[in-house]
């Protein structure tokens, strides 16, 4: 009985010999209508066997909806047609989809952080038998097992919450392959990793390709995952907009069939005025073990871009600017007075903002209205002659900037965290625009978001600079910083090694000078 | 010896090891078998309350009326064997099942309603222990059961001190060690223990998995139910009267034990031997107290010192270990100013 898990395991671990046409799974005239919102529109999808699958489209786009109903999370309208494995389903449930071997890794992974690798791999196989007790030797070899099969090898006894973000996704595609897999469901897998990471998780779902099962990426960036596709599906609000072969694909027509717009990069350009007073000097900052001999000299209205590898220690000079990560040697000014990187509080008096990478952790209180979350660097600066804050000016503040930013809000009373992941990014913008800064440093400010949310977030941060704010952008698409700053510095270990005018270069430059100096 | 370091167990042993030095070198009388013994009798009762609210607390929530339960246990087992006769067996199953139907009662509102297990706790505390004190009217039990006095007193263990006293290890003890084997085993080895881990850890991902997070839940409260009820009849056995507001009140240094102890109140981190670990701190700190003829007013400071301390002291050493960045700055500089730069022109 306790190794009924381990025999099924061996049967599926077969090499997959069929034919790449059988379709796995069809779906026709998909509705769905929540209360007054139909958010499917007669669409036709399918899956065939061992194929990848990419789902694409913005936020909105029914994305979601579809893979909910292709789980059986949710029900479509009565006049959907469901086909799975040759089998019409009038009323498909969660169940039927875990029994059709469809699993679902969400974005946010559903492990246990608490719990060792090993554990959570085999967590299912605990749960699915009979027996009541604990077969810690089982639990081994299933783990041992399932990562085997993915290639990979990670230490067992490690918890969960210690492992890289890559790792983790690998030890939950593993947990879902101890089940009997026909189709693994990718959400929204890349976003949180580096280059490297995705090529790795890309040779693994080939691998299983090559076992038959099929595989469906659930994104809203394609880049890396169309040269694996073999079909893709766009989805623009509720309605398919076609499935296209992956080698017919580019960027541009990706985007134009998700946004329905060709949208076109007006790269900014500008001549720092040198006579100036500089906005920003830094002459020679180090710290140890965080970054070294960092010169970086910022004008007004310039958008200065800083990227490099993940460790190159981009973050860490982000975070020494803002002064949450002072430097032991150096000097720094601010127009020409000297800046005290050793005190946040005076660094933000002195007008400099930072948006931090992973926007819902550190920069908004998710449970809290979006008002409070505009106004909330700037409660000092609006009280009445009582000390109390003064409603009337607070309430202009948040009607202004909401508009300024175009956030789409239902109400400016709502939690923050019913918005989307483009308008929690701008309301993170909008509190710090609120205190008009000199200086803003945006760490990958368009991570998670769509396309069109982040188009319109490079054009806020553009009119900002040529109001004279200075900028800088920290990112990993060399694209993002490329089009949107006048210069681009490039880190590595801690330094910067190379400065390029956007003007006079290339994406290719670049990501070639970047690779040459990669460990 | 890498990973020993890392484990929050190894300080509080270590801090335990200090103390006993320190007490030794006042009073030699502390690191004798007798002390010890007597040690792991006295403290029986905080030490079985402390493997409930140990598992509460992997379970990701906290239990504020454990102490109320166990005096209502405590209290009408025995005006029930008072009554009918009994036995000790008997007294036993009784408390259990009230405790498990108390217990039950916490699971289920605190699932069912999403009401935030402190106040649900903190609610049915003042519930439980406020009905106790209108139907008892607050009156002690001086007089047990004959069979209280009698099994109190049984020893599973005899030795003899020098001038011929006897001493040993107590049946309380014993169900105490053994009431800890079945917890580790139900933690450690049954899908029971690790899906309260998981349910601890992340909630959400629970519900995914396919695990019963109300089942879970309840089954957490209901052991914690049962073992306040065992408790409160090992209180009753050791002090030999019953008073309704003798156990209210201890809570708090209960809970602080088992977080001395490396559980966590965020959930799904803690272990048997920890606990253990957590309540023997408290336990020698007080002893230790007496011995060194402390007056008792001290306790309180001393409790709260030493909680600050190892507590403290593994949250900072965890707090170290995953803020701050670590580079590997390139050491010689080939090219590092913007002026020099290999790529600018």
């Amino acid at each position: 009985m306790m190794m009924s898990g381990a025999v099924l395991y061996v049967e599926t671990f077969k090499e997959y010999v069929g034919t790449m046409e059988t379709e796995f799974l069809s779906m026709t005239h998909i509705n769905k209508r929540y209360a007054g919102v139909h958010a499917l529109k007669d669409v036709d999808f399918s899956i065939r066997e061992g194929e990848i699958h990419c789902l694409a489209g913005t936020n909105g786009s029914g994305k979601s909806t579809l893979v909910k109903i292709i789980c059986g999370v949710e029900q479509p309208d009565a006049d959907s047609h469901i086909v799975i494995g040759g089998q019409e389903h009038h009323r498909y449930s969660r169940m039927d989809a875990v029994h059709q071997g469809i699993q679902v890794i969400y974005q946010d992974l559903s492990l246990f952080p608490n719990l060792s690798v090993q554990e959570n791999i085999s967590f299912n196989e605990l749960l699915s038998g009979s027996r009541h007790l604990v077969s810690w030797k089982n639990s081994r070899t299933i783990a041992k097992k399932a990562m085997q099969r993915v290639g990979i090898s990670i230490t067992l006894d490690k918890k969960v919450a210690d492992l890289s973000m890559a790792d983790q996704q690998l030890v939950a595609i593993s947990r879902a392959l101890t089940n009997d897999v026909r189709l693994l469901i990718l959400d929204e897998p890349t976003t949180a990793l580096t280059k490297k990471e995705v090529q790795a998780l890309l040779s693994v779902i080939k691998d299983l390709k090559k076992h038959g099962i099929a595989t469906l990426f659930i994104s809203h960036k394609l880049d890396e995952l169309i040269e694996v596709a073999d079909r893709v599906t766009i989805l623009r609000d509720g309605e398919k907009t076609g499935t296209f072969n992956g080698d017919e694909l580019d960027d541009k027509k990706i985007e134009y069939h998700m946004t329905g717009t060709n949208t076109t990069y007006t790269p900014y350009h500008m001549e720092p005025d040198t006579s100036h007073t500089p906005l920003l000097e830094c002459r020679k900052l180090s710290r140890e073990k965080n970054y070294a001999d960092i010169d970086l000299t910022i004008h007004h209205g310039e958008i200065i871009g800083i990227t490099g590898l993940l460790g190159s220690g981009r973050t860490e000079l982000a975070l020494a600017l803002f002064g949450l990560n002072p430097p032991s040697s150096g000097t720094c000014s601010l127009n020409g007075e000297p800046l005290d990187l050793s005190d946040v509080q005076n660094v933000v008096e002195q007008g400099v903002a930072y948006v931090p990478e992973n926007r819902l952790v550190e920069g908004l209180v998710l449970n809290q209205p979006i008002s409070k979350n505009i106004v909330m660097t700037v409660l000092d600066n609006n009280l009445t002659r009582l000390g109390l804050l003064d409603d009337r000016k607070l309430k202009q503040k948040v009607d202004q900037l909401v508009k300024e930013l175009e956030i789409k809000i239902p109400s400016a009373e709502s939690a923050v965290k019913t918005l989307s992941g483009g308008n929690q990014q701008r309301v993170v913008l909008a509190k710090w625009i609120a205190t008009r800064p000199k200086l803003f440093i945006l760490d990958n400010p368009t991570v998670g978001i769509d396309i069109a949310a982040k188009t319109s977030i490079h054009t806020i941060i553009k009119q900002l600079a040529r109001e004279g704010m200075g900028i800088i952008i920290i990112s990993d698409e060399i694209p993002e910083v490329l089009y949107n700053c006048n210069r681009v510095l490039v880190m590595n270990r801690g330094r910067i090694i190379g400065s390029f005018d956007a003007k006079q270069t290339n994406e290719d430059e670049i990501q070639s000078f970047i690779d040459s100096h990669a460990l | 010896m890498k990973k020993l370091l890392e484990r929050h167990e190894t300080y509080v042993l270590a801090i335990i090891i200090l103390l006993s030095i320190l007490i030794t070198s006042f009073n030699p009388n502390f690191l004798t078998l007798e002390n010890a013994f007597d040690l792991l009798k006295s403290n029986a009762f905080t030490g079985i309350l402390a493997i409930g609210v140990l598992f509460v607390l992997i379970s990701g929530g906290i239990d504020i009326s454990f102490a109320a339960t166990a005096t209502i246990a405590e209290y009408l087992t025995v005006i029930v064997c008072l009554q009918i006769g009994g036995s000790m067996l008997f007294a036993f199953a009784m408390a259990v099942l009230i405790g498990i139907l108390l217990g039950m009662v916490n699971g289920y509102l605190i699932d069912r309603f999403s009401i935030p297990p402190i106040i649900t706790t903190i609610a049915t505390m003042n519930l439980y222990y406020g009905l106790l004190i209108v139907f008892s009217k607050g009156r002690w039990l001086y007089t047990l059961p004959p069979y209280f006095r009698s099994f109190a007193d049984i020893r599973i263990l005899t030795l003899s001190t020098a001038n011929g006293l006897p001493y040993g290890i107590s049946i309380i003890t014993a169900i105490w060690f053994a009431l800890m084997l079945l917890a580790s085993f139900i933690l450690n080895f049954t899908r029971l223990g690790r899906s309260i881990y998981a349910v601890g850890g992340d909630v959400i991902s629970a519900q995914r998995i396919g695990i019963r997070v109300r089942m879970i839940r309840v089954s957490v409260y209901s052991f914690m139910g049962a073992l306040a009820a065992v408790a409160g009849i090992v209180q009753a056995l050791l002090v030999q009267t019953v008073a309704p507001n003798s156990i209210v009140g201890k809570e708090l240094n209960v809970i602080a034990a088992v977080v001395l102890g490396g559980a966590s109140l965020t959930g799904g981190v803690g272990s048997v031997g920890g606990m253990f670990l957590g309540v023997m701190l408290l336990a020698i700190v007080q002893n230790g107290m007496t011995l060194m003829k402390i007056p008792a007013v001290w306790y309180d400071v001393f409790v709260g010192l030493v909680i600050i301390i190892s507590v403290g002291f593994s949250s900072w050493k965890a707090k170290r270990r995953s803020s701050g960045a670590i580079i590997d700055v390139q050491e010689a500089p080939r090219t590092h100013s913007e002026q020099t730069a290999g790529g600018s022109r």
